[in-house]
């Protein structure tokens, strides 16, 4: 088809001078249209019959990249083009067609985010119809991070989460040898200064009941109580699970495959619930905590299965070396089993947090409002109807830039513990 | 529990629910029993997780092959597609395009239509409904193709093992799935009619679609948060899949004289489906599970209608939450040994 329409001969490096202005003038003839069409609502090629003048700038684009298409043309420039975006026609068409929807969807886009959106004021009525109203945002960031904690005691959770990345910057600077005392110090010791300090009630702070804590800052103290708590338990579940004792070995299998087959909304409801009947009388625990052992064995069950996954992928040789050495079952494995099992899986692991902290906002559906529940009430709330949109974007950006980070420094510890078999 | 009053038993599910439900695939009305609601949950659980299954796949192939595309746009456009949709949660994707994206739509009044034949409003998606005389016909006739079409395969196998000729056996089997139900219209006394949506006034300022099929946005939206989300993981699964496939073994088949399309279909992809199936079970089994997050936005699964409202009613959170949790973990189970089936099936067959 393409030869009957194309007078000008197959194009070739004799009559580069010839075809690539062509090309270009084409490429760039689709590229205006599509751009005056998105940013000034301008068609010039309205001339064309409806319905075709609608693939016009298609059409161009597609020919202005045929003749563009020139085999070792000896510009490198234009090589570098043709290989990677323009190797044959329906790499050009692809390639036209993202282009063209980048074009018509970014401009609108930046304009709702940033060009026509509300920054100054402090009341809706300052909001235009024309852009997002960030001042929704502004006004309700604090509830946004803190939930309901009072607003005076702020600097208990900010001190808290100041201390906590502190000491785990000062994790990859400090000498090796205080390394591992830190570790412990952040695994075992520091979870309960943070938690007394948040919670209050003694040390002269004033006790700061669990219902009010909520937003940002209560997805990060869930994430990190049921991490801590989780890895111990998943790493017994895997040796469990690949004990000889088969009262073990079945027990645990019954209890991973459990949590792993149903979903965290119903354990929620589990927790939240069924539990308390099952306590005895006068015995109370608290909605949090609740919901935070929930977690923690639904997540326990994940882990064990990664950790497992590192245990079946050791040679058999590093038990047989150990145990010819005289070690016993539990020196085995944690002075070298599970040392080598746990840096093979270090990704998994990652993944299994980044799955902890996406499934957090969950936990709105038995009551506590961390980020995504207290967009849910402000949304809701009388003076600010209408908003949902930002709310959700806002929350949206803050939750991608923390998983996208975790999920790269993964990937950076992935590389960085690859040790060759 | 006893020192507390609570008796346990199932004898609940018999009695009447006394609460409608929004959407239903089975007929169901407040005079029903919890068992028929529970029933209508599970029933309305399976339709979105099949629905999800369906369009992730597909969306998650197209995704995973375009990310090893030479073309570095469309490689890029997939990879930061994945990048994105995977590093937010999946609940407040849930809720973006409810509470905002399908809330933005017009009203029943100025629907978006699409040739005449389906309209999108904020009220959900009408299509027209089918309307079958002679039903069961029509379905024999796809059962009997089916039959047919195994035994073409099966046929055609056996010559190429013979002989070495190649019977089309995909044409003759298109042409099979489309020649029998078409007979059935022509002399089984098969007909079809659609019963289109109507926009109707039921009062004096509101407008809606009578008639034909609903498609609510609470099942819209979960269905497109499912698959959007569930994509990108089976993306990276088919990309693992087909990078684990060696180059020696496509530059091989090359060498003995296979097209493009052969080598695709008779060596990369038999070898990397093996790569693939077992993470993807595991995607399917994660996008059932998070279907349950359709409570968050009411829509009628059995999380909401069960351990939701009917819990709500009858207070007795034991048995109804044990029940739910069985159903999921039937469920995973059903699918698990189904893949696992499907797995065995194109394993290496080591002699």
């Amino acid at each position: 088809m393409i030869k009957n329409i194309n007078f000008l001969g197959k194009p070739s490096r004799e009559k580069f001078n010839l075809f690539v202005p062509i090309g270009i003038f084409l490429l760039s003839l689709g590229l205006i249209d599509v751009t005056l069409n998105s940013l000034f609502d301008v068609n010039i090629t309205s001339f064309f019959p409806r319905g075709l003048n609608y693939f016009t700038p298609l059409i161009f684009g597609f020919l202005g990249l045929y003749y563009l298409r020139i085999e070792f043309s000896g510009n490198k420039m234009l090589d570098k083009l043709n290989i990677n975006i323009n190797s044959n026609w329906f790499n050009s068409i692809l390639t036209l067609l993202i282009i063209f929807v980048l074009i018509q969807n970014i401009p609108p886009l930046l304009n709702w985010l940033i060009i026509d959106a509300n920054f100054v004021g402090t009341t809706k009525e300052e909001c235009t119809d024309s852009g997002a109203c960030w001042i929704f945002i502004k006004i309700w960031f604090p509830r946004l991070m803190y939930g309901l904690y009072p607003s005076t005691e702020l600097w208990r959770i900010n001190t808290s989460f100041i201390m906590l990345i502190t000491l785990v910057v000062a994790l990859f600077y400090i000498p090796i040898k205080l390394k591992k005392y830190l570790i412990i110090f952040l695994i075992f010791v520091f979870p309960f200064i943070m938690f007394n300090l948040i919670h209050g009630g003694n040390f002269g702070l004033e006790w700061v009941e669990t219902a009010a804590w909520g937003g940002l800052s209560l997805t990060f103290i869930i994430s990190i109580f049921a991490l801590i708590l989780c890895f111990p338990i998943g790493m017994f579940l895997a040796l469990g699970r690949r004990s000889s004792a088969p009262v073990t070995r079945y027990s645990s299998i019954g209890f991973i495959e459990f949590w792993r087959g149903v979903p965290l909304i119903t354990v929620l409801f589990m927790a939240s619930v069924m539990f308390p009947m099952f306590l005895p009388d006068g015995v109370y625990m608290d909605k949090l905590f609740r919901v935070i052992i929930a977690i923690t064995l639904f997540e326990a069950a994940y882990m064990a299965e990664v950790i497992r996954g590192g245990l079946q992928a050791l040679p058999r040789g590093q038990y047989d070396a150990a145990k010819s050495l005289g070690m016993g079952y539990w020196r085995l494995h944690m002075l070298v089993i599970l040392p080598q099992a746990l840096k093979l899986v270090i990704p998994g692991i990652a993944n299994t947090f980044l799955a902890l902290v996406k499934d957090t906002p969950l936990i709105l559906v038995v009551g506590l409002l961390e980020l995504v529940g207290m967009i849910d009430m402000a949304k809701t709330n009388p003076d600010w109807l209408g908003f949902a949109t930002e709310g959700y974007v806002f929350a949206g950006i803050l939750f991608w830039i923390i998983c996208y980070n975790m999920s790269r420094y993964s990937q950076r510890l992935e590389v960085k513990y690859k040790t060759d078999r | 529990m006893d020192t507390r009053g609570i008796d346990f038993g199932l004898r609940f599910l018999g009695e009447e629910a006394s609460f409608d439900i929004q959407f239903s695939l089975i007929e169901y009305s407040g005079a029903s029993s919890y068992a028929r609601a529970y029933l209508v949950g599970l029933l309305n659980t399976i339709l979105v997780a099949v629905i999800g299954i369906f369009f992730a796949t597909i969306l998650g192939v197209i995704i995973g092959i375009s990310r090893l595309s030479s073309n570095y746009l469309i490689s890029k456009v997939s990879e930061w597609y994945i990048e994105i949709f995977r590093n937010i949660p999946l609940l407040l994707q849930l809720f973006f395009w409810y509470f905002a994206a399908l809330r933005a739509l017009p009203l029943p009044k100025e629907a978006i239509n699409f040739f005449d034949i389906a309209y999108l409003s904020v009220k959900g998606l009408y299509i027209p409904k089918f309307v079958w005389t002679n039903f069961s016909v029509f379905l024999y006739s796809i059962v009997a193709a089916l039959v047919a079409i195994f035994f073409v395969f099966k046929y055609a196998r056996i010559q190429q093992e013979k002989s070495g000729r190649r019977i089309p056996a995909f044409l003759i089997s298109l042409g099979i799935f489309i020649v029998l139900p078409l007979l059935t219209f022509l002399i089984g006394g098969v007909t079809l009619t659609f019963e289109h949506p109507v926009l109707t006034q039921l009062s004096k300022t509101i407008f809606n679609y009578i008639g034909g099929v609903a498609i609510i946005p609470e099942l819209m939206a979960l269905a497109a948060a499912l698959s959007l989300y569930t994509a990108t993981f089976i993306a990276e699964c088919v990309r693992a899949g087909i990078m684990g496939v060696t180059k020696g073994q496509k530059e091989a088949a090359a060498s003995i004289g296979l097209t493009p399309g052969q080598i695709l279909r008779l060596v990369v992809m038999p070898q990397a489906l093996r790569i693939i199936i077992p993470p993807t079970t595991n995607q399917y089994l994660n996008l059932t599970k998070n279907s349950s997050l359709a409570a968050a936005i009411a829509y009628p699964d059995i999380v909401l209608v069960f351990a939701g409202t009917a819990m709500m009613q009858t207070g007795r959170a034991i048995e109804i939450v044990s029940i739910t949790m069985l159903t999921y973990l039937s469920l995973s189970i059903a699918i698990s040994i189904f893949m696992n089936w499907y797995n065995k099936k194109i394993a290496i067959k080591e002699k």
